[in-house]
C-alpha cells in the first residue's frame, strides 16, 4: 500500500540558514547518487520533509490494514481466507518498516502514534472509501496495491538510505498482493452475471480514487521541485500516473470490464491512454476528512490503541521484573 | 501509547536491532529495527516483522543503545589512509601472462 499526496501535506519546508558550505557538500554528495545515511548532515528541511512523508507512508500502511481487515471473516474459501490475512499482516509490517525509517531522522514512534491518533497526521485518502463487496478486495490489491508499486519501485532509489532499504523490502512483499488482487478480478469477471456485475461495480468505484492516489497534477503540486532535487522523489505525480493509466487499462480489457471513463482514448500521437479530466474536489474533500470513513478509520485506530493498552502496561511490568533479559531459555549463537 | 488528548507522547519501549541468519553457513545480517518490552518480546516481533516469507533460521536482537558506533565526522581520519594502498590488493603486482598459478 502507499500513500498519494506525499508532497501536499503540510508546511512548505524553509531552507533554513544554515551555511553555504555543508548545504553544498550534502547536495554534491547526492548530486553523485550518494545515500545519506541517519547520522549524516542534511539540511533541516530534508529531515522534515523525509519525517513527514515516511510517516505519511507508515500511517497508510496501518490505516490500509482496515479497508481489507473489513472482509477477512467473510472471504469466500480458505485460500482467500489465508491469502487476505497474510496481505493484512504485510501491510502491518510495511508499517514497523516506515516507522523504524522515520525513527533515524530523531522522532519518536510514540510521537507518530499519537500524531495518527490525534488526526493530526495524514495518511492516504484512498483508505476512506468503504469496502462493500468482496469485489472492492479484489480492486484494492490490483488498482491501489497496483499504484502503490508504481509510486514505490522509484523510491527504492531514494537518497536516504534508511527509507531506501524499507522501500526494495516493501516492494518485494508488495507484488503478490497486486497479483492476488488481479485473481479475485479474473475470478469474478469470469463467473457468473452477478459476479462480473460486482466485478464491474469495484472497477466503477476504485479507478477515480486509484488514479487520485498519484496526487495533484504536476502544476498543483508544491513539493515536487525539491524533493526532486533531493532524489527523494525520482517521478512527477502525472508521469507516474500516466505509467499506470498505460498498464491497467489493457489488464481491463483483458478482464473484460469497462474502465468508468467515458472519454478515456488511446492517443496515437503520444503513445500512451488519454483520461478525461479528474475530479479534484473529491480528492480534496476527502483529504480535508469529508470521505465516506474518515471517521470511521480514525476511531478503529483509536479503539485498537485503547483495547490494547493493558496489554502494553502488562508487558512493561514484565520486563520491569526481569530486568528487560529474556528469561531463561534464549541463547546467544 | 497514542494520547488523543494531546498531552507528551509517552517514551517508547527500548529499540533493538535486529540481525537474521539467513540459512546455515551464513552470517547473521542487520535487517531493521524494532520496539519491545523486552528481549524475549524482541525476537518474537522480529520473527513476526521480518520473517514471513522464510527468511532467516536464526535472530539476533541487540538493544541499539548497547550499539557502539563510529562517528561520520571521523571517516576520513578512519578510512582514508586506506585509498593511497592499493599494493594490499592482489592486482597492483604485474605478473607475466606466461606464469602460471599465481
Amino acid at each position: 500500500m502507499y500513500t498519494q499526496a506525499l508532497d501536499t501535506h503540510g508546511r512548505e519546508p524553509v531552507p533554513a540558514a544554515e551555511g553555504a558550505g555543508p548545504a553544498a557538500r550534502f547536495q554534491a554528495r547526492i548530486d553523485a547518487d550518494e545515500k545519506i545515511e541517519p547520522k549524516d548532515w542534511m539540511p533541516e528541511a530534508y529531515r522534515q520533509t523525509l519525517i513527514r512523508q515516511i510517516s505519511q507512508h507508515a500511517h497508510s500502511e496501518i490505516v490500509g490494514m482496515l479497508p481489507e481487515g473489513n472482509w477477512i471473516t467473510r472471504a469466500p474459501t480458505l485460500r482467500r481466507k489465508a491469502v487476505l490475512i497474510a496481505k493484512v499482516q504485510d501491510e502491518g509490517g510495511h508499517g514497523m518498516y516506515l516507522y523504524s525509517a522515520a525513527e533515524t531522522l530523531g522522532v519518536s514512534r510514540a510521537q507518530l502514534i499519537e500524531q495518527l491518533l490525534s488526526g493530526a497526521a495524514k495518511y492516504s485518502s484512498i483508505f476512506n472509501y468503504p469496502t462493500l463487496t468482496w469485489a472492492d478486495v479484489g480492486a484494492i490489491g490490483w488498482l491501489v496495491d497496483g499504484a502503490a508499486i508504481m509510486n514505490q519501485i522509484p523510491i527504492c532509489r531514494c537518497s536516504y538510505g534508511p527509507y531506501a532499504r524499507a522501500m526494495v523490502r516493501i516492494c518485494k512483499e508488495e507484488s503478490f498482493h497486486q497479483r492476488q488482487g488481479f485473481e479475485i478480478m479474473l475470478t469474478l469477471a469470469q463467473g457468473s452475471a452477478a459476479q462480473h456485475a460486482m466485478a464491474q461495480d469495484a472497477l466503477n468505484r476504485w479507478w477515480w480514487p486509484s488514479i487520485m492516489m498519484f496526487g495533484p497534477s504536476d502544476g498543483d503540486s508544491r513539493h515536487t521541485a525539491q524533493s526532486m532535487a533531493w532524489k527523494i522523489k525520482r517521478f512527477s505525480n502525472d508521469e507516474l500516473r500516466q505509467k499506470f493509466i498505460d498498464v491497467t487499462v489493457p489488464q481491463a480489457q483483458f478482464l473484460g470490464l469497462t474502465i468508468p471513463d467515458p472519454r478515456l482514448r488511446w492517443d496515437e500521437a503520444t503513445q500512451h491512454f488519454q483520461i478525461g479530466p479528474i475530479d479534484w474536489s473529491e480528492f480534496y474533500a476527502v483529504l480535508k476528512g469529508n470521505g465516506p470513513c474518515n471517521r470511521e478509520r480514525l476511531e478503529a485506530r483509536r479503539a485498537a490503541d485503547a483495547a490494547g493498552a493493558w496489554v502494553r502496561e502488562a508487558a512493561a511490568a514484565y520486563a520491569a521484573k526481569h530486568g528487560g533479559r529474556a528469561p531463561a531459555g534464549a541463547s546467544h549463537g | 501509547m497514542g494520547d488523543p488528548s494531546g498531552g507528551a507522547a509517552p517514551a517508547d519501549w527500548p529499540l533493538y536491532e535486529v540481525f537474521i541468519r539467513s540459512r546455515s553457513g551464513l552470517e547473521h545480517k542487520h535487517v531493521g529495527s524494532l520496539h519491545a518490552a523486552d528481549a524475549r518480546m524482541a525476537v518474537e516481533h522480529a520473527r513476526d516483522v521480518y520473517t514471513r516469507r522464510q527468511e532467516g533460521v536464526s535472530i539476533w536482537v541487540v538493544r541499539s543503545a548497547d550499539i557502539v558506533a563510529s562517528d561520520p565526522a571521523d571517516a576520513e581520519a578512519l578510512f582514508e589512509p586506506a585509498r593511497d594502498k592499493v599494493y594490499r590488493h592482489p592486482t597492483f603486482y604485474a605478473i607475466p601472462d606466461e606464469v602460471k598459478n599465481l
